[in-house]
């Protein structure tokens, strides 16, 4: 289908944008969905993975994910947000899926994340620590109810009706939790000043 | 039980509502524009969360995999009436906006098959992409066809994107369009033009009257 030569496009690709590497995906351009997965493959594979637990349902949930990515690229072209974002909620939402389909025991007590493993090059892996320390301190900062409501929603897979059982509070509560301590991590990251996107 | 629906957002955006929850909050947010406002917020937020949780790299067989497949598929997914053709008819785009907003597949489904201008610049032997800073790309083609991909929220009303192609200091209409969209260029792109886009009044003008929000740089 594309015609340049192999070495002129990888690097025209690097320099695209998320969103104009999608537009691309879109027009069924399989190196831009490789460039796309270099960019984002190992946070959705680290997000899977935390939330599933399993090295195997991880990939799968990254597969599907990205599969994903290839058949409705188009779709992300009218939605108001990052490709980042788009991306990333495909993979949490896959995950989510996989892990209540499987019914695996989740939201346990919460151990922290991994620890990182070979480093691929030395500047993704600053970028990538630097984006994680930023994400965990603003974590920190939020009262203990509302990160403990984001952290056993979003990375243990609870549904909010879940969660109030759990915690033995009231669905209301729940959501609220959830609102505030969004609200508030969105407002710490912004003052921190991290983009959802890729460097 | 009549909960407020708005109430909802925070749980959606986490993917912490149960199947008939999402199903309500989705018919709701069709029809509720602070809902969708508050949404795209807080799902950027709830993304950056994706961040926290950075570990050891996937296994490298797993992009194989993934690229494998989606190569495998493509050519059953062309044959089929929701080939993706995402460069349907401007004016269908109000409504698939409203479709995409509340998350449902229907206007992909709906869509008409046409050629993606896009791909076909991009198909020319030594076509190259040119960046328009972080909003999308001109596609150009060594005869001068061109078409840019570019992702930019809808146009306000009373207002529509226009493109232009600024060669020696003068600036020639190039086509208008009302938000992210792949534009065929209908002028022909040649070495040392520089292709914008600007914001300006309905119907478009016969020269920019405004900054442009995105423009590559002289196409060599």
């Amino acid at each position: 289908m594309l015609t340049m030569p192999p070495p002129t496009r990888t690097r025209d690709l690097a320099r695209l944008s998320d969103e104009a590497l999608l537009s691309l995906v879109a027009a069924s351009d399989d190196d831009a969905l490789s460039e796309l997965y270099d960019r984002f493959g190992r946070v959705a594979y680290g997000l899977a993975l935390r939330i599933l637990r399993d090295e195997t349902l991880a990939q799968d949930a990254v597969q599907e994910a990205f599969l994903g990515v290839w058949r409705n690229a188009d779709r992300f072209l009218a939605e108001r947000a990052k490709a980042s974002t788009w991306i990333l909620t495909l993979v949490h939402r896959r995950a989510v899926d996989l892990v209540r389909r499987e019914d695996i025991r989740r939201g346990e007590p919460l151990e922290r994340a991994p620890e990182p493993a070979a480093p691929t090059t030395a500047e993704d892996e600053a970028s990538l620590g630097f984006r994680r320390r930023l994400v965990q301190e603003a974590l920190t900062q939020l009262p203990a109810e509302q990160r403990e409501a984001l952290e056993l929603g979003y990375y243990g897979g609870l549904t909010q009706s879940e969660l109030a059982e759990r915690l033995d509070q009231p669905l209301g509560t729940i959501k609220s939790r959830m609102f505030t301590g969004l609200s508030r991590l969105r407002d710490l990251l912004d003052q921190a000043g991290l983009e959802g996107s890729y460097p | 039980m009549a909960a407020d629906p708005h109430a909802n957002v925070a749980p959606y955006a986490l993917d912490a509502l149960d199947a008939d929850e999402e199903r309500e909050f989705e018919e709701h947010l069709a029809s509720c524009e602070a809902c969708r406002e508050e949404l795209a917020s807080l799902r950027e937020a709830t993304a950056a969360l994706a961040y926290g949780a950075v570990g050891p790299a996937p296994p490298p067989e797993l992009k194989e995999r993934i690229l494998a497949e989606a190569a495998a598929e493509r050519p059953n997914v062309v044959s089929l009436p929701q080939r993706r053709s995402w460069t349907a008819p401007l004016a269908a785009a109000a409504a698939i906006a409203a479709a995409v907003a509340i998350g449902v597949g229907v206007y992909a489904a709906t869509r008409p098959a046409s050629t993606d201008p896009l791909a076909s610049v991009l198909a020319q032997p030594g076509a190259k992409l040119v960046p328009m800073g972080d909003r999308g790309a001109l596609a150009v083609a060594p005869d001068g066809t061109a078409a840019i991909a570019l992702t930019v929220p809808r146009a306000p009303a009373g207002k529509t994107y226009e493109a232009w192609v600024i060669r020696d200091g003068a600036a020639q209409r190039a086509g208008l369009f009302s938000g992210a969209t792949v534009l065929r260029i209908d002028r022909p792109v040649k070495p040392g033009s520089v292709v914008a886009v600007t914001l300006e009044r309905a119907g478009g003008v016969d020269a920019p009257t405004s900054k442009p929000l995105a423009a590559t740089k002289e196409v060599s």
